[in-house]
């Protein structure tokens, strides 16, 4: 298991450090940042940091490095109480455990797995960022830009930016019933459709990571 | 009646909005309307110059704004059409001397005397934006078949809905005949299918508007130009009849026109 664990919560994201030397354990959540730096943009984290003890050196050195990519420390969750008041010091929130919300029991488990259904035109200059799947009816102009922690749906016209699995899921897929996007994410995999004259006509298609590289295929029933 | 406030807006500049402006203004006080057209853009104003009325200009919306003068002192009356007045902007200013609700208060002072308000906003996505879709009720944005130009209308839509300012509905401007016969433009069709967005109006490109510019004498008032029928064409559509578009694919250049007449001759 990584010693980094980022998830994405209704609130803001969870970040889980495990075990292991610190300095090891940082530069993995450093890279973690940049490499999906557009998806934790302007995001919430609460730290957990298990029974770790941590100085007040150490939890500014994480919030700084947070704050370098445009994420916010809000809490730092352990059970270690020279942590927590390391972290109070810091004027952040503590707590000794992290408690899911309470939830009805028909939810699944894990939000992440949840989605959104969004029905509009997703115009140049706006966007829409999800930790779960993203479902788009309508079309995506060129200069907007869908980011999601899961797949992403859209049944309209694809032509600006968007990123599934922007957590580092390379898993998962993007289908539009015209996918003519500025570019393409999938995970840490980056694609631009290529050059030259827009096809006739467009056929629904879905991008997905194979071997290493993104390839389009026609989107059909049964795939 | 209280007059309908119509903002005119683009995103980016050059497009045509103080033409658009000056000339459904005139357009729709040749109708019969009483007509204000406002001139959003503080410190680079320039309605007053299409309209061929800045020698007039004593005092201007931020005078107005900060209580200098009387809103009625400030509103210059046209020379070609009796009931339309310009309210002009200030040059030797910025955005920030006029604030949003400023701007819905004067509106709201000339609403009962008046049958449209037309504004014209300046290029951009803020202060003077902001400034000129606060007391809008309804939003004309103009655009030319370029990719960069359709791209800023579509972020410009965006930020309407966004303040619920609307319904939006488009002009597509400058639309050069040759260019669309021959394929080597984006076609209104393209530029419809992408904003989704209520077609108000198209305009052909046409030379004339540049000399009327420079003149001070809008192209409405010119009635052998093919964009001044075209902007009297969208001052109806205003109005709520149906006109058909003009169907630009069609529209002779001027050496065709040439050709006709000696052919003709």
């Amino acid at each position: 298991m990584a010693s980094v664990n980022i998830k994405g919560t209704k609130n803001g994201l969870l970040v889980t450090l495990g075990e292991g030397e610190l300095a090891s354990i940082l530069t993995e959540l450093e890279e973690r940042l940049t490499g999906t730096a557009s998806f934790f943009k302007g995001a919430w984290v609460a730290l957990t940091v298990g029974q770790r003890e941590m100085s007040i050196e150490e939890i500014g050195h994480i919030k700084a490095l947070l704050a370098q990519n445009e994420v916010s420390l809000g809490a730092v969750i352990s059970e270690a109480p020279i942590t927590r008041a390391a972290a109070r010091h810091l004027g952040l929130e503590t707590k000794r455990s992290f408690r899911p919300e309470p939830r009805p029991e028909w939810r699944t488990e894990e939000e992440f797995s949840e989605g959104v259904l969004v029905r509009c035109i997703l115009r140049s200059g706006q966007a829409i960022r999800h930790p779960g799947h993203v479902v788009i009816i309508g079309d995506v102009n060129a200069g907007a830009e869908v980011i999601a922690g899961g797949d992403i749906i859209i049944w309209g016209r694809l032509r600006g930016t968007v990123h599934a699995g922007a957590m580092g899921d390379d898993q998962a897929a993007v289908c539009a019933l015209d996918l003519a996007p500025t570019q393409l994410r999938i995970g840490k995999h980056i694609a631009r459709p290529p050059e030259g004259k827009p096809r006739r006509k467009p056929v629904p298609e879905m991008a997905f990571v194979q071997e290493g590289i993104i390839i389009v295929k026609p989107w059909k029933s049964g795939h | 009646m209280a007059a309908r406030v119509i903002t005119i807006t683009s995103g980016k500049g050059g497009v045509g909005k103080t033409t658009t402006t000056a000339n459904l203004s005139v357009a729709l006080g040749v109708l019969g309307q009483r007509v204000v057209a406002i001139d959003a853009d503080i410190g680079l104003r320039n309605l007053d110059v299409l309209m061929g009325l800045e020698n007039r200009i004593v005092y201007d919306i931020v005078d107005v704004a900060e209580g200098y003068c009387r809103l009625r002192q400030a509103l210059i009356k046209d020379k070609h059409v009796s009931e339309l007045y310009l309210l002009p902007a200030a040059q030797t200013r910025d955005k920030t001397a006029v604030s949003p609700e400023d701007m819905t208060r004067l509106c709201d002072q000339m609403r009962d005397d008046f049958d449209f308000i037309l504004i014209d906003s300046p290029a951009g996505i803020e202060r003077g934006f902001r400034n000129a879709i606060a007391p809008a009720d309804e939003v004309l944005i103009v655009t030319t078949p370029e990719v960069a130009a359709v791209r800023d209308a579509d972020r410009i839509i965006g930020l309407v809905e966004a303040e619920e300012k609307g319904p939006a509905s488009l002009i597509i401007n400058r639309v050069k005949p040759e260019m669309v016969r021959y394929g080597n433009m984006l076609n209104t069709a393209d530029v419809v299918e992408i904003l989704a967005i209520d077609l108000k109006g198209i305009v052909p490109e046409d030379k004339a508007i540049i000399v009327s510019t420079n003149r001070g004498v809008p192209i409405v008032l010119d009635h052998k130009a093919p964009a001044g029928l075209a902007f009297r064409n969208i001052a109806r559509r205003l109005l709520g009849e149906e006109v058909p578009f003009l169907n630009i694919r069609e529209m002779p250049n001027l050496i065709e026109r040439l050709a006709r007449f000696v052919r003709q001759g």
